[in-house]
């Protein structure tokens, strides 16, 4: 059992979730671990572990997939959960995030999921309400379950189910990731960039400059830069693909038949390059433009298995979050 | 009597090539005379201090603050940000015109500058360069200029248009004084919230580019060149709050071709990087923002080697609210009047070797002459009584309640200062005591 994320004397509650840098590999491991066990258990006890506690998803952006993954992973533990998004709600007021939190306290919301436009506005939240504030996915930084959840799924995959109760710095020795798309704009790049690499993994970055600039190698070790998509693909064990995401281009202009002719994971690709590779998508997907549907549904593909990777881990998050069972053991 | 004698102390005036133990005597808001120690002892003077152990120099002047007054007093009023000035050594301020309105009137600059307003300390203003600050029309330089402007700026925004800028650059040098650019070209910066570079990429926020400074530097220093060559003028471009080496290095090659061309560096500037932000620090979130360790030591260098002209705080109070909100929607900007001494000489004086004197050209002999304040900014018989004494030995640690100032937002709470001010002494009056 490792610490929790929050080292003691934190301004953030233990058991928050807010970017996966602060997240040590014991943690990652014990995370990992709850969610096996979890899953494991009967459906009535699992009911149980988070009964008669109140969970808050605050939602500034549509979500389908991750809004419905933490809904689902609350209730199934016997959670109260309630919704508040940016339509129809004091947000669209003006109210501001601080006083929507403290509001949720009041209520007597235990743990604030949030998903928001803006990058980082997760520390703000947990920073004013105290709470424990699991990230959702804050505008173009983090996607912190997204990268916990991709990584079960590539333990799994990899190695068997076994595998993928323990996270060692030695997990994914030998195998490369290339992540591919629009990596500026992407939470879930910069998640599994900071993430993998603590296991071994090399995480190869692919794209054009103006959706990848240089400086992402600030990352840390185990990230680079590789322009040729091909070359990327030869290397890779596992092929994660990203849609470009038209809503934050801010006036970028991109010559889409170019970046699909160098760029889309087409069958043919992906056959003459990298035919065994495992192929993720954290969604939405957009067929035909970054990948072909074709590989999206063949064989390779665990894009089905992420989602219900996701259920699974948001499960065990939650449990953290609230110091529920053998979790609480470890969150300081 | 208001007579004020100051014994014991270093003065330290480099406009006058005096760096030795002086008295003084202040007389009528003068000075009225100064001595080597002991000619003045038996001068009865309304008050008497002993500035054993300290540095007597004039009072500092920052030509870049932001005094919110009028229309957002809620974050600061002309007598506030005053009094933090006069807590922090300064004895005159410029004010900016990004209030509410925009200070871009004579009434307006008239209304500010009322003693009714409550200054502590001496208070000029640089009206907007264009009406609103709009970059579309010039305001009226000339009567605005008889009204006391000492320059003109649209600080808060630049002068984007190259014709609007020569010609602010025309007619103020016609008056004898600076046009202020904040140099930023925004059409480069749109949604950018700190600097460009790994630590907005790790943070998954849009970056401002040293290009986008750099840009409007060059091309104001290109205005100056054709203006003297077409018009025989010689106008003064002042570059407000230099961050970048390109642009410092840009304001070192205009100056060696003689160009009259002046620039303030921010102390958070030559003290702070990007990585600062931290975890969305909104503290830390200024425009222009903080940079990165090679811009922070061209700052530094631009200090050291007389680029620089002068230490400019921009002064930037907001309150806690709008701080506290997501780090891409809270304002830019931080509180700087009374940090300025100390991290100027924690990180220039002791942690660069710069001399006490330079350390007071920087914000005193200097700011005095980009805005042409007569008698300020030097100690002479007969110059204002501007006058501040500061301990530069002393160690302590910047505690943001204790400000003078409405607003709390600076990076430096709680961070090492070295220097204290004692005194500070604003036309023969004592505005400041500790």
């Amino acid at each position: 059992m490792g610490s929790a994320t929050t080292p003691k004397g934190s301004e953030y509650a233990p058991g928050s979730l807010l970017t996966i840098s602060d997240v040590p590999l014991e943690e990652v491991s014990a995370i990992l671990a709850e969610t096996t066990r979890i899953e494991q258990l009967p459906r009535s006890e699992r009911a149980q572990m988070l009964a008669g506690r109140t969970v808050a998803l605050l939602f500034y952006e549509s979500s389908t997939r991750t809004r419905t993954s933490f809904e689902l992973a609350a209730k199934s533990l016997g959670a109260t959960t309630t919704l508040v998004s940016d339509k129809s709600s004091s947000i669209e007021k003006g109210e501001s995030l601080k006083d929507t939190g403290l509001t949720l306290r009041a209520l007597g919301a235990e743990c604030i999921i949030l998903r928001h436009p803006c990058s980082g506005a997760p520390f703000l939240l947990a920073r004013m309400t105290g709470l424990p504030v699991l990230n959702a996915g804050d505008g173009m930084h983090e996607h912190p379950s997204q990268a916990l959840l991709d990584l079960r799924t590539i333990l799994t995959r990899l190695h068997g189910v076994a595998a993928a109760t323990t996270a060692r710095q030695d997990s994914l020795r030998g195998v490369t990731i290339a992540i591919t798309g629009d990596i500026l704009h992407s939470r879930v790049a910069r998640s599994n960039a900071l993430l993998l690499p603590k296991l071994g993994a090399r995480v190869v970055l692919c794209g054009p400059e103006e959706l990848l600039p240089e400086t992402a190698l600030g990352l840390g070790p185990g990230v680079e830069i590789e322009r040729n998509f091909d070359a990327a693909l030869e290397r890779a064990q596992v092929v994660m693909m990203l849609r470009i995401q038209k809503e934050r281009l801010a006036g970028l202009e991109l010559d889409l038949a170019d970046y699909v002719a160098r760029y889309q994971l087409s069958s043919q690709r992906f056959t003459k390059h990298a035919a065994s590779a495992l192929v993720l998508h954290p969604g939405p997907m957009n067929r035909g433009v970054e990948i072909d549907g074709e590989v999206a549904d063949g064989p390779q593909s665990a894009i089905t298995e992420q989602v219900a990777h996701g259920l699974a881990v948001r499960s065990a998050l939650l449990v953290r979050a609230l110091g529920a069972g053998r979790f609480e053991s470890v969150t300081v | 009597m208001s007579d004020v004698l100051i014994l014991n102390g270093r003065l330290v005036d480099p406009a006058n090539g005096i760096d030795a133990e002086r008295d003084l005597l202040l007389r009528d808001g003068r000075v009225a005379a100064i001595e080597i120690p002991g000619v003045l002892k038996n001068v009865a003077a309304a008050e008497t201090i002993d500035a054993s152990g300290c540095i007597v120099a004039p009072g500092f002047i920052d030509v870049h603050v932001h005094l919110r007054e009028p229309g957002q007093t809620y974050k600061e009023s002309i007598a506030t940000g005053t009094a933090a000035a006069a807590a922090g050594g300064f004895t005159s301020v410029i004010a900016m015109p990004n209030t509410v309105p925009v200070n871009d009137s004579v009434a307006g600059l008239e209304w500010m500058l009322d003693a009714a307003r409550g200054s502590v300390v001496k208070l000029f203003a640089m009206p907007a360069a264009t009406m609103g600050s709009m970059g579309i029309e010039l305001s009226n330089f000339s009567a605005l200029r008889k009204a006391g402007a000492v320059g003109f700026t649209d600080d808060g925004k630049p002068v984007l248009e190259d014709d609007v800028m020569r010609a602010a650059l025309v007619r103020a040098a016609r008056l004898g004084v600076p046009v202020s650019q904040h140099a930023e070209d925004t059409r480069l910066t749109g949604g950018c919230s700190m600097n460009a570079g790994p630590v907005a990429f790790r943070l998954g926020l849009r970056g401002m580019t040293v290009e986008a400074e750099a840009r409007i530097v060059e091309r104001d220093i290109r205005l100056l060149r054709e203006i003297e060559k077409a018009e025989g003028l010689r106008p003064h471009l002042h570059v407000q709050h230099v961050s970048t080496a390109r642009a410092m290095e840009a304001i070192r090659a205009a100056k060696r071709e003689g160009l009259h061309v002046t620039c303030e560096v921010a102390p958070h500037h030559f003290t702070l990087t990007d990585e600062a932000v931290g975890n969305y620090d909104t503290h830390a979130k200024m425009n222009p923002p903080l940079r990165v360790e090679a811009d922070r030591v061209a700052m530094v260098a631009g200090l050291m080697d007389g680029t620089a002209d002068t230490i400019a705080t921009d002064h930037a109070p907001h309150a806690a609210h709008e701080k506290e909100q997501e780090f891409e929607r809270a304002p830019n900007g931080i509180t700087g009047l009374e940090t300025a001494l100390g991290l100027t000489l924690r990180v220039l004086h002791r942690g660069q070797g710069m001399t006490l004197s330079r350390v007071v050209e920087l914000m005193s002999v200097n700011p005095a002459h980009v805005v042409s304040l007569e008698g300020r900014g030097g100690l002479a018989v007969g110059n204002h009584a501007d006058v501040v004494v500061f301990d530069p030995n002393t160690d302590w640690t910047f505690q943001a309640t204790n400000s003078k100032s409405k607003s709390r937002n600076t990076p430096f709470n709680g961070a090492a200062m070295l220097g204290r001010v004692r005194f500070t002494i604003c036309e023969g009056r004592i505005v400041f005591s500790n």
